[in-house]
């Protein structure tokens, strides 16, 4: 019997990068609360995860050396977002409360993916050294 | 991993922040120096701030967007001209210049950076514990 470690993570680490592009997204936005004519950005987490699931159902390898390279990057356009206040004077569409709301909230689903990653392999570790014994 | 490139956004941030800071301080500082003629006067200098997108595009194609400080311009208001003929530094008409810094206008701008300047140190913040709980995965 052999261990996927693929089938056995599932979708976290996927959840965890795309997570972690997202806290990039957000934190140049915070940086750029006050740059005249910034446009804030974000990225849909849903269909981020869509496109992860997609590319996960069907792997692609490279059985020779010129055949392109797939890239694994983790998909999921950033997309601008629509400002829910008029225009200050200065084109900047950052909206700081709901950026910082979304950095944190972003960043909390961060930890809880490592808090699922982390009892799986503590799960595996349990069944390759038969309970710790 | 994005993480690390938060801490030079976020970094990025807080200097534009801290110049800001400097350049409201100086505006406060200067308030008051009376001069004797147009030239002399003290002028209220502004920051500019620009999305810096940094040239050096990774793999992956997402650029991180920091803060530049593009430069620092002085204000174009007009002097505060006031009819002092008994003053030291009077001109011969009688006339004292004073800078054109608006003190409302300089406690706001301090209150807003040093509000962003928070914030930025916040997301610096927890995308250090992100790191480091993503170092100890597998050991809990």
């Amino acid at each position: 019997m052999a261990i996927s470690f693929d089938k056995a993570f599932g979708l976290h680490p996927e959840a965890l990068m795309i997570r972690d592009r997202r806290a990039q997204v957000l934190s140049e936005n915070i940086a750029n609360a006050d740059t005249p004519g910034y446009k804030a950005r974000d990225i849909d987490f849903g269909q981020a995860m869509k496109l992860a699931q997609a590319r996960q159902s069907g792997s692609v390898g490279r059985t020779h050396e010129k055949h392109f390279a797939i890239s694994s990057q983790v998909g999921g356009d950033t997309l601008f977002r629509n400002p829910d206040q008029a225009d200050t004077g200065d084109g900047n569409t950052v909206d700081i409360h709901h950026e910082r709301n979304a950095f944190m909230k972003n960043s909390m689903e961060y930890q809880a993916s490592l808090a699922f990653l982390t009892a799986r392999i503590s799960g595996m570790k349990k069944a390759i050294t038969g309970g710790g014994q | 991993m994005s993480m690390y490139k938060i801490f030079d956004i976020a970094g990025s941030g807080m200097a534009a922040q801290s110049v800001r800071m400097n350049t409201t301080a100086s505006n406060i500082a200067n308030a008051n120096s009376v001069s004797s003629s147009v030239d002399q006067t003290y002028r209220a200098r502004h920051p500019i701030f620009a999305a810096e997108l940094s040239a050096a595009k990774q793999m992956q194609g997402d650029d991180g967007a920091g803060v530049k400080v593009l430069g620092i311009v002085e204000s174009d208001a007009p002097l505060n001209v006031e009819y002092a003929p008994n003053h030291p530094l009077a001109d011969e008409n009688g006339y004292i210049y004073k800078p054109n810094v608006n003190i409302m206008e300089e406690m706001a701008n301090m209150i807003s950076a040093s509000r962003s300047y928070d914030t930025n140190v916040q997301t610096a913040d927890a995308a250090k514990q992100m790191v480091m709980r993503t170092l100890r995965l597998g050991q809990g």
